[in-house]
């Protein structure tokens, strides 16, 4: 009965987002108020449903409902409580309820929190929106029913991918779709100042904070997958250039590059054209993600088991958004654009520059990702390209970016005047050189080229991002005291730096050792020396597991005891590795036990991983210089 | 200079900044290009020569073979019609096992032996790289088909 319910209202969500999608259109068009506030109540009730929805499928989960089809696929009866919650979206149709939820949650707050924007406009977006609700909505109840029944209803479920079991990625699917989505919000804006023809720089100060928002989680999302691929798939990698990866990575780096524009665009009234071009990439690079991970047309180790209606589906859809929408902008856009001058020395060129390396960037990702698609439809057989390419294509935009960053952010608009600039730069930039040189050398003992402009960068970057906090802190009681919008600004691009910083070391001084060992054997790696005490059997709540313990000392002194596991899951059987990692802020050291080579010799690998840790915590310090840009006053007060 | 030979010199600058990285990407772009060869392929000899493939296919039940208390190691896989052998020294994923899906990257050694660097098996166990799926197919389908016979030979040559 309840997932029933549960299908019925996806229906009852489905029919209020034509309502949303058609009726507030109209209105707008023919400036009918009643028709206009539809669009609240329409977004209010859809989210409702669609609530009710995800609810019935939670509670069918969290009930061990094997009748229905998708919970037997998903989850067992022994599966720990938290992780039957989080079985909801481990496979496609679920994630795909979630998706939908997460676009009516957007939609709702959007109705909700935009009181100071004009009722054409907001009916506009969240017209747009509806239409975007309706898509996936059909695309779940066609193709992706999470409610199908099982008859007869199986005894107990076929489990959860033992992968999956852990608190990482439970949380790390929702933070992922509310930055993918969330970009919808800014597509939706640019979509409807299209329609009107008419963009103001009011219109960038009210899409600029959603657009921030989603980009902020999607950080997080992308920045926790990462935490989980390193210390879940076990290997100690943190980034594959899986095209799964990539396709929530593009996505991250237009929305980057729109963060950037709308900056212009609301500060100067400039770029508007490309801004709206950029609000349009975000959404449809995340719509061709989606088609990527959920058509199985792609190589790709987290590749949903798939079906190729779905991949026509979504296919078509993102057909119809991208085609319409770039028709609408060939349309419109060449009269949105105002002329106003800047000077080659200002703010306006650099962001320029940020925009054109990160689209570059982009394209450079997309060619990796598409290469194999192409290739192969021409005949010309069945290619991979290897994480070196991207490593060393990627590196070709983002090594200009990082320097300009720290330029651009101490430059004014309109037009900077160089004797003061340069005064003001000249000692940061020499001790950033200073430090890329001296840093690897003093802690490493070993430098490079590749090393100084990584660290030196790294360096300038957090150096600069640390100015203007600085001198603004100093003279308190001056006027000059700094708006949370420039805070937020720096304090991301300081999260920036320190993400340089542990990407640059790690890559240049992280040892990764396969060996053979038996247990009272010692290893040398690093300096440490890891000593295999024992090798164990321990039960877990759904799995049996063999053990590793490893003893950690340098120079003899004892540092740490590590456990790394192989769990055989009890339902699955698969063997799974769950690493044993040693954390401090400047060094992992990781530890994943692999396979009996027989004669009690167990194949081990072992890590030593500098300052990885800064990696996260640089994405995690994005995301904050985020959440503070948009809690500046002039956001607040659109939002009250 | 004159301002505008300036733009002129920073203009040229940007351009062959730009043609460098393009011509490195490219470069890079090509040697990180790796071909799947079907295991067929890889006997009759048609394979890349100088550089890394990959190949796919069903790890061989009972052909895991190790040295005892060594990281090195060897099986066989097929494609369901022909068997190449393939030596590699490392760790393995957790899904590698006899009867499963590989895939590997490597070269041809001497002895028509295949060196393998990497060995992918997938996260999931129903999910197989949709080009080692496709390559079983065809031959199980071919094995079915005795007009085929003629072709399902193996080229051991």
């Amino acid at each position: 009965m309840i997932p029933e319910i549960g299908h019925f209202a996806l229906i009852l969500a489905l029919s209020l987002a034509v309502c949303q999608s058609v009726l507030p259109m109209i209105g707008a068009q023919r400036n009918d108020a009643a028709l206009m506030s539809i669009a609240r109540t329409a977004a209010y009730g859809q989210f409702l449903f669609v609530a009710i929805s995800f609810a019935c499928l939670t509670w069918a989960f969290a009930h061990d409902d094997f009748s229905v089809l998708y919970v037997a696929n998903h989850s067992q009866l022994s599966l720990p409580a938290g992780y039957k919650i989080s079985a909801v979206w481990s496979a496609h149709e679920g994630s795909l309820l979630m998706w939908i939820l997460i676009l009516a949650a957007w939609t709702m707050a959007v109705a909700r929190f935009t009181s100071e924007v004009p009722d054409i406009l907001r009916s506009r977006v969240i017209g747009v929106l509806g239409f975007l609700s309706v898509g996936f909505l059909l695309f779940a109840l066609l193709t992706s029913n999470p409610f199908e029944r099982l008859i007869p209803a199986a005894l107990d479920g076929a489990d959860l991918n033992p992968l999956l079991q852990d608190p990482g990625l439970a949380i790390h699917p929702p933070l992922l779709y509310i930055g993918y989505v969330g970009f919808s919000v800014a597509f939706a804006f640019a979509i409807a100042a299209m329609i009107g023809g008419d963009l103001d720089q009011n219109w960038a100060r009210w899409t600029r904070p959603w657009t921030v928002v989603a980009w902020l989680f999607l950080t997080l999302g992308i920045a926790l997958g990462s935490w989980w691929a390193y210390y879940e798939l076990g290997w100690g990698g943190w980034w594959f250039w899986d095209a799964v990866e990539n396709a929530s990575f593009m996505p991250w780096l237009i929305g980057t590059a729109l963060i950037h524009s709308l900056a212009v665009t609301e500060r100067r009234g400039l770029f508007k054209s490309w801004t709206l071009l950029l609000s349009i990439s975000a959404f449809s690079l995340s719509l061709l993600g989606t088609f990527l991970v959920r058509s199985g047309i792609i190589v790709s180790v987290h590749a949903f088991a798939t079906d190729p209606t779905r991949g026509f589906f979504i296919l078509g859809f993102l057909g119809v958004v991208v085609i319409g929408a770039l028709a609408l902008y060939a349309w419109r856009a060449p009269s949105l654009d105002s002329n106003v001058g800047f000077s080659l020395l200002s703010r306006e060129t650099f962001l320029l520059l940020n925009n054109v390396l990160l689209v570059v960037a982009t394209i450079l990702v997309l060619m990796g990702t598409l290469a194999p698609l192409v290739v192969e439809m021409l005949n010309g057989g069945k290619i991979s390209i290897g994480p070196p390419w991207f490593e060393v294509a990627f590196m070709v935009p983002m090594i200009p970016l990082v320097l300009l960053l720290g330029l651009g952010m101490h430059t004014a608009w309109r037009k900077q005047s160089k004797d003061p600039w340069i005064r003001l730069l000249r000692t940061p930039v020499i001790v950033a050189v200073i430090i890329g040189i001296v840093l690897p050398l003093m802690f490493y003992g070993r430098v490079s080229l590749l090393l100084v402009v990584g660290c030196a960068a790294a360096a300038w970057i957090v150096i600069s991002s640390l100015i203007q906090p600085i001198r603004s802190w100093r003279r308190k009681q001056g006027a000059t005291a700094i708006t949370r919008s420039a805070l937020g600004m720096s304090i991301a691009h300081l999260g920036m730096g320190l993400f340089v910083i542990g990407v640059t070391i790690v890559s240049a001084f992280g040892v990764e050792s396969d060996r053979a060992m038996r247990p009272g054997e010692t290893l040398e790696v690093a300096g440490f020396a890891f000593e295999l005490r024992e090798v164990r059997d321990v039960q877990g709540p759904n799995y049996t597991a063999i053990e590793g313990v490893v003893e950690v000392r340098r120079d003899g002194e004892f540092i740490a005891m590590v456990r790394p596991q192989k769990r055989q899951y009890l339902v699955q059987k698969n063997w799974m590795t769950e690493a044993g990692i040693h954390p401090t802020w400047n060094k992992d050291l990781f530890i994943a036990l692999g396979d009996q080579l027989g004669n009690d010799t167990w194949s081990v690998r072992i890590q030593y991983k500098p300052m990885i840790s800064f990696i996260w915590i640089g994405c995690f310090i994005m995301a904050l210089g985020g959440l503070v840009t948009v809690s500046d006053r002039r956001y607040r007060k659109s939002a009250s | 200079m004159k301002p505008r030979q300036q733009r002129m010199l920073a203009v040229g600058l940007a351009l062959s900044g730009v043609a460098i990285a393009a011509a490195l990407t490219f470069r890079a772009f090509d040697e990180n290009m790796m071909f799947f060869v079907e295991i067929s392929d890889v006997l009759a000899g048609e394979y890349p020569q100088e550089r890394n493939f990959r190949i796919g296919g069903l790890v061989v039940e009972d052909s895991i073979a190790r040295e005892e208390g060594s990281l090195a190691m060897t099986f066989r896989v097929t494609d369901m019609r022909c068997e190449v052998g393939v030596e590699y020294v490392g760790v393995l994923p957790d899904l590698f096992r006899e009867g499963q899906g590989v895939v590997a990257h490597g070269r041809m050694g001497g002895e028509g032996i295949f060196v393998a660097d990497k060995i992918l098996a997938k996260h999931d166990e129903n999910y197989m790289a949709p080009e080692v799926a496709e390559s079983l197919a065809q031959h199980v389908d071919e094995q079915l088909q005795p007009l085929y016979e003629g072709s399902t030979e193996c080229n051991s040559g």
